[in-house]
């Protein structure tokens, strides 16, 4: 005992709250390592809320929403879950948020919760979410898990907000229900059919990702 | 420990315990403010189908000033006491509780838009709708003037219809097309109004709006639900036409 008090600990050097490492894990996934276009994830909400930008913009601050706090909470308990019964857990938190998410925008924002509907309860199923609390929240310490959710939440967020950007624009002619070529005096602006279909999602988001690896030369082995 | 199946039911049912407590927490707390936004969502439908409303318009104050309503049977006789027994009020009928009942039994709420001077005189109808769409339920509003013939304004709505094909139908642009048409053909008959197949962009006769392109089973889901229920509502307004029901008011 008294051996222990006189030997002073040695105090661990506490990292940086944005150190290089901590930054990198917020700044992979919004373009090396995305998500959506090269994990290849959450491609169905992407196809299925991207025509216009509003939905969209709602549909990623849940899904950041449900990103960020399931890693957190994952990651706090992450030394109680048994692990046999780890993924079940897992999709017991997610279900949770989404739910909450789903309930707020129910009273609050009734309008985008008709429009939305179904989709913000598929959050649940977006293998995002659970693929971050697998691959990182289960071993790792809450605050990087929260940047690591962060990181892959705005890298899913700013995809689909770009392919919303195109399809509206070209699909509807507007940008947030904002009458763009109207303004500009282009009053009969010939808008595109495909863009308001899922296939000009695809579209889009093939010419994103193409665009996005001819310059990071990311190539799949 | 941590691996023993005891360990594992514990662990199991205090997350259920949280989970559960938290989920019925939330919905309790967020009910009342739901229960509001569907009232407010319900009723700027009814406004919207005879006025365009503006984002910030107090609608609850308008609907109280210009809407009064009532519930009537498929014979055109005015319900007055609900199944429990008591009053029968209009905004209270579920309309796709109703929609399952066969149409004879069914309740039919109907909302009179009244004139903005002279509070007694009812510048249109306003009957709720609701039928199948393409992949799931569509609803909605439909406007008729003061002797239930033609129709002064419609407002659409649905569930899961197809974005930017089918999901048109809630757009402003296409509700349009319907103002002005009128339910009887030149023979007096009830023929309601049909969206013909595909989108022409030509006038067509009073009886018939264009199309939606690609849309063509959402279209139908429409006019079906539309001839349904003006045919159901049709005595309601014989009656309102030979005054007697102008009278019970």
């Amino acid at each position: 005992m008294s051996t222990e008090t006189l030997e002073k600990p040695i105090k661990k050097e506490s990292e940086a709250l944005f150190s290089k490492r901590r930054q990198r894990i917020v700044s992979d996934p919004l373009n090396e390592d995305n998500p959506i276009t090269v994990q290849v994830l959450g491609i169905c909400s992407a196809l299925a809320v991207t025509v216009k930008m509003e939905p969209t913009l709602i549909m990623s601050i849940a899904v950041v929403f449900v990103i960020v706090f399931s890693n957190l909470i994952i990651s706090l308990i992450r030394n109680l879950v048994p692990t046999r019964i780890r993924i079940i857990v897992q999709l017991a938190v997610i279900a949770t948020l989404v739910t909450l998410v789903s309930e707020v925008l129910k009273a609050y924002n009734y309008e985008m919760y008709k429009v939305l509907g179904a989709f913000v309860g598929l959050i649940i199923t977006n293998c995002i979410v659970m693929g971050r609390l697998e691959a990182y929240a289960m071993g790792n310490k809450p605050y990087d898990s929260i940047l690591d959710g962060l990181g892959s939440g705005f890298g899913y967020a700013w995809i689909i907000l770009a392919v919303a950007f195109f399809r509206e624009l070209f699909g509807s002619g507007s940008v947030f229900d904002f009458k763009v070529f109207e303004a500009i005096g282009w009053t009969n602006f010939p808008t595109n059919g495909l863009m308001v279909d899922s296939i000009g999602a695809f579209i889009v988001l093939g010419l994103i990702i193409w665009v996005q690896r001819a310059k990071t030369g990311y190539v799949e082995n | 420990m941590r691996q023993s199946n005891g360990y594992i039911i514990l662990f199991t049912a205090i997350m259920t315990i949280i989970v559960g407590g938290l989920l019925s927490v939330t919905s309790q707390v967020l009910g009342p403010a739901q229960k509001k936004s569907i009232e407010l969502d319900t009723k700027s439908q009814i406004l919207g189908a005879v006025m365009n409303l503006e984002k910030g318009d107090d609608i609850l104050g308008i609907y109280d000033q210009r809407i009064k309503s009532l519930v009537v049977d498929i014979n055109g006789e005015e319900i007055s006491t609900n199944a429990k027994g008591g009053a029968m009020v209009a905004e209270e009928v579920n309309i796709l509780k109703n929609f399952k009942k066969s149409t004879e039994e069914r309740e039919y709420p109907v909302f009179m838009y009244m004139n903005a001077s002279d509070s007694n005189q009812v510048d249109s109808y306003i009957l709720p709708l609701y039928g199948n769409g393409l992949w799931d339920k569509i609803w909605g509003f439909v406007a008729m003037d003061k002797n239930g013939e033609k129709i002064m304004g419609v407002s659409f709505d649905h569930k899961g219809e197809t974005p930017g094909l089918g999901a048109r139908i809630r757009d402003k642009q296409i509700q349009e097309r319907y103002k002005g048409k009128s339910i009887y053909n030149e023979g007096g008959e009830l023929v309601s109004v049909y969206m013909i197949k595909g989108e022409k962009g030509e006038p067509l006769d009073p009886n018939h709006v264009d199309g939606l392109s690609g849309a063509t089973l959402t279209a139908k889901g429409v006019n079906e639900m539309l001839k349904s229920y003006l045919t159901s509502y049709e005595a309601y307004f014989k009656k309102v036409n030979s005054g007697s029901a102008q009278a019970s008011l």
